[in-house]
């Protein structure tokens, strides 16, 4: 194109350049839209391991610990930590300053002792340099964050430890066996973990036989008719209530008119069944319908009924389709919060539950709790429960990919 | 736990039941006896059902009636000057003695008449047990007696088991109609029960929401006033900012992956994009309440605006963020449901791809794009967990999103949570407003249904 044919279209020229820059404009948008949620994920899924990950680590001081007999009698182990700190450092007087000086040892520290003792008896009046807890205002000092809750001599006190090696941050192996506790550097994940565990068990047992059920129902045997109608429309509903809803069902139901135990996992475990029951529907009649109809006929043309034809050969055809939508509906169970609330698994629960009539806190409804809490230990803690929670969730997804993948067949 | 030992003893006997049937159906096959109608298996099955089935339905119901009953006995034997105590003095008394019967507590000073309670509980409970057992002992063996006598080379057991499996599987597809009803009745009840103390009119139009009521009559506590257009205010607001944020990204993140995005980074985007869905709300509420919320204020300091460390807008804007992979799922497969033939008449009339989006294939997908931004709503005001963390506790009728407000979910939870009684005007309450929510979650559902189903196909 010439100068000279260009300037004579120049009002066309110009409406093609705004058109394409409105073309560019718009495929800009498109991107910044991706790259804006891919960067909000990133952002929260980074910023919540980057608050999470100390927490795996928790400062412990290292103290000469005389086991004396005298004070074990007594049952006061307390007191030997006292004099362990008294002992680095001498020249510490009045009351006021000797409590500072104590409060840089965990409250659990003396429980630490009494474990040991009872498992070697040995060691009684020895002195053994011992690794104990430090307090939760220690652990968030040395890990530099500035709470304001360390006084000036108890910082130098932290400062010469350091310098000795006497403080150190190690893996915090207590964050996975211990259950909740008033002290942050106490306080671990196993109870919640294990009140999970119990939940998903009764809600697989309840959802996934009663979903697979329905679904066979639905897909195999229902009668085109009103009835039919209602239980699809139901199921679609139920998809779409809140999940608060269920958890005032279940107060209502379970707990008020039932008479079951409050804050149970028997009870989370039923209230989720049915929360999760219509994506175990969903999926196994997705799953159901995408095995041909030539496996049923070639069953019944060989004098299979209809209930052998789909007990025999289309089921087990559709049991990896069925696995994977049961496994996501798990993985949206173990997440969910609110329903647990609602009948009471939001208890300071101390002791592991040993069973699902017990008393119990789930993972989600542990990070709720210590979120809320005020000591900045406890956030780190939520923040470190909630990377064990996403891997659970990785993992169980992962499960899902692979079952899809490898055993699904394709008609 | 004797209980289960009994569900075991009888899943033992049907067990054998089944085996013994199926052993002596295959003795139907030997020559001379006539054509057997079903396979072994079904006779053995026919005579476990027969077993099983009744003795656990009636085990099943004793288990669910038994507490009222033993309940209702107890109360009754109860000399009068007892009965007549306060309803709420009696429950305690039941609650003690049953716990002293269980001996879940152990009652060396009890009170005479709570002793006597418990002996009388722990009676008839005996009595009850001993009735279960007995009558489970006569129905199990005779269901299995009556399928045993019924066998017979020429017995349908096929056709009788069949029907029983059809039935268990009707029972399976039931429930959901059950959990529907049972959520419908229960809220309904439950506000009722509310309703007769709170002016409907009052609740819905009311602008004041202080629920604290007082315990005593001669407290001088909040009077208690349960006005909710505060909480639907907040509701609103809060899904509001939600969908700004979650429609215009979700929208064009769509469009951007189905229309323009090169194979390979539709594949690795899409699955990213809906993880921010599988991530759960507690999660979303944690980085609301402790990294938004904070970052908010600060920007707020700076800009010289005063915003509340629990502002409407930290608890919207990271719902949005839950609700992008919702509006981008659902436009997606609307969006791909348009038939090219669409996209290429536009392309040859020469227009641009952007225009050709923007006016040919927008308005082809825009019915299921309506349908999925409105499930969207849907899911921001039935979202609890991140208001409960990052939106406030106090009612506040405003529209200022940095202002602190509260929402129907998060004051379900603020209601319910904690030791209270469960019949006060203040925790029925709760049933109202799940009662509200219910009904315009599933309004916005069907809505967003029926706009789908109204439009779909138009261009086929």
């Amino acid at each position: 194109m010439t100068e000279n044919t260009a300037t004579e279209n120049t009002g066309a020229t110009r409406r093609l350049a705004r058109r394409r820059a409105a073309e560019r404009r718009f495929r800009l948008y498109g991107m910044a839209a991706v790259g804006a949620a891919l960067a909000l994920l990133a952002l929260i899924l980074g910023g919540i391991a980057a608050d999470g990950v100390s927490a795996f680590r928790q400062a412990e001081v290292r103290l000469p610990v005389t086991f004396e007999a005298a004070a074990v009698d007594g049952g006061d182990y307390g007191v030997l930590i006292k004099r362990a700190l008294k002992s680095l450092f001498p020249e510490v007087r009045g009351r006021k300053a000797k409590r500072a000086l104590y409060a840089l040892a965990s409250q659990g520290a003396a429980r630490e002792l009494r474990r040991m003792l009872l498992a070697d008896p040995d060691i009684e009046d020895t002195t053994r340099e011992v690794w104990l807890p430090a307090s939760d205002d220690v652990d968030m000092f040395v890990k530099g964050e500035a709470s304001g809750r360390i006084k000036a001599d108890q910082a130098t006190w932290i400062a010469a430890l350091a310098d000795d090696g006497r403080i150190e941050q190690r893996f915090n192996a207590r964050f996975f066996t211990a259950g909740d506790s008033r002290e942050p550097e106490l306080a671990g994940i196993l109870g919640a973990t294990v009140g999970s565990l119990l939940t998903l068990v009764i809600t697989f047992a309840v959802a996934f036989p009663l979903g697979v059920g329905a679904a066979v129902y639905l897909e195999e045997f229902a009668p085109r008719n009103r009835l039919t109608d209602l239980i699809e429309v139901s199921i679609n509903n139920l998809a779409a209530v809140p999940s608060i809803v269920f958890g005032l069902f279940g107060l209502a139901v379970f707990l008020n008119l039932g008479g079951l135990p409050r804050s149970a996992p028997l009870v989370g475990g039923l209230v989720l069944a049915l929360m999760t029951l219509p994506t175990v529907v969903i999926a196994g009649r997705a799953a159901l319908g995408a095995v041909p109809g030539s496996i049923r006929e070639a069953a019944l043309g060989l004098g299979a009924s209809r209930a052998r034809a789909v007990a025999h050969h289309v089921l087990p055809l559709a049991m990896p389709g069925v696995l994977t939508g049961a496994i996501i509906g798990m993985a949206r169970a173990l997440g969910e919060t609110a329903p647990l609330l609602m009948i009471g698994m939001v208890a300071f629960v101390v002791d592991i539950p040993t069973g699902p009539g017990d008393a119990a806190t789930a993972l989600p409804v542990q990070i709720f709790l210590w979120a809320d809490a005020p000591e900045r230990a406890f956030v780190e803690r939520a923040a470190a429960a909630i990377l064990v929670l996403l891997a659970f969730l990785a993992a169980m997804n992962l499960a899902a990919v692979v079952l899809r993948r490898r055993w699904e067949r394709r008609f | 736990m004797p209980i289960s030992g009994l569900f075991l003893l009888i899943g033992g006997l049907a067990a054998l039941g089944y085996l013994a049937g199926r052993r002596r159906a295959f003795a139907f096959a030997t020559p001379g006896r006539g054509a057997r109608h079903s396979l072994p298996g079904h006779y053995g099955v026919h005579v476990a059902l027969w077993c099983a089935v009744p003795a656990g339905a009636i085990a099943a119901a004793w288990l669910l009636a038994e507490p009222r009953v033993i309940d209702a006995l107890a109360a009754a034997g109860l000399p009068d000057a007892i009965r007549n105590l306060p309803a709420d003095r009696l429950a305690l008394m039941m609650e003690k003695a049953r716990n002293l019967a269980a001996g879940v507590v152990q009652g060396g000073d009890a009170e005479p008449a709570v002793a006597a309670l418990a002996a009388r509980f722990a009676r008839l409970d005996e009595i009850g047990r001993t009735a279960l057992i007995v009558s489970l002992g006569v129905v199990a063996p005779a269901g299995l007696f009556h399928a045993w006598r019924h066998m017979a080379p020429d017995f349908r057991a096929r056709v009788s088991v069949e029907r029983a499996m059809r039935v268990g599987l009707f029972a399976c597809a039931a429930v959901a109609v059950i959990t529907t009803l049972g959520i419908v009745l229960s809220l309904l009840f439950e506000a009722a029960r509310f309703f007769a103390a709170v002016s409907p009119d009052d609740f819905l139009f009311g602008l004041a929401w202080s629920p604290q009521t007082a315990i005593r009559a001669d407290q001088i506590a909040a009077s208690g006033s349960f006005g909710a257009v505060p909480l639907f205010v907040g509701t609103t607001l809060i899904a509001l900012i939600a969908m700004a944020v979650a429609t215009p990204i979700g929208l064009f993140a769509a469009i951007y992956m189905t229309e323009y995005a090169p194979k390979r980074l539709r594949a690795m985007a899409k699955p990213a994009i809906e993880m921010l869905a599988g991530i759960p709300t507690v999660v979303y509420g944690f980085f609301a309440a402790l990294t938004v919320a904070p970052a908010l204020r600060a920007l707020g300091a700076v800009l010289g605006l005063d915003v509340a460390s629990e502002s409407a807008l930290a608890a919207g804007l990271v719902m949005g963020i839950m609700i992008i992979p919702f509006v981008s799922s659902l436009a997606d497969d609307a969006i791909a449901a348009v038939p090219r033939s669409l996209r290429e008449g536009s392309l040859a009339l020469g227009a641009t791809r952007s225009e050709t989006i923007r006016e040919v294939v927008l308005p082809a997908a825009l019915p299921g794009i309506a349908g999925g931004v409105l499930l969207a709503v849907s899911r921001a005001i039935g979202e609890t967990m991140i208001v409960v963390m990052a939106a406030g506790m106090t009612a506040n009728l405003t529209a200022n999103p940095l202002e602190a407000v509260t929402t129907v979910t998060a004051q379900i939870v603020a209601l319910l949570t904690g030791d209270q009684a469960f019949d006060s005007s203040k925790t029925l309450s709760a049933f109202a407003l799940a009662l509200v929510l219910f009904a315009v979650t599933l309004a916005l559902n069907f809505a967003a249904m029926a706009i789908v189903r109204r439009f779909r196909e138009r261009y086929d």
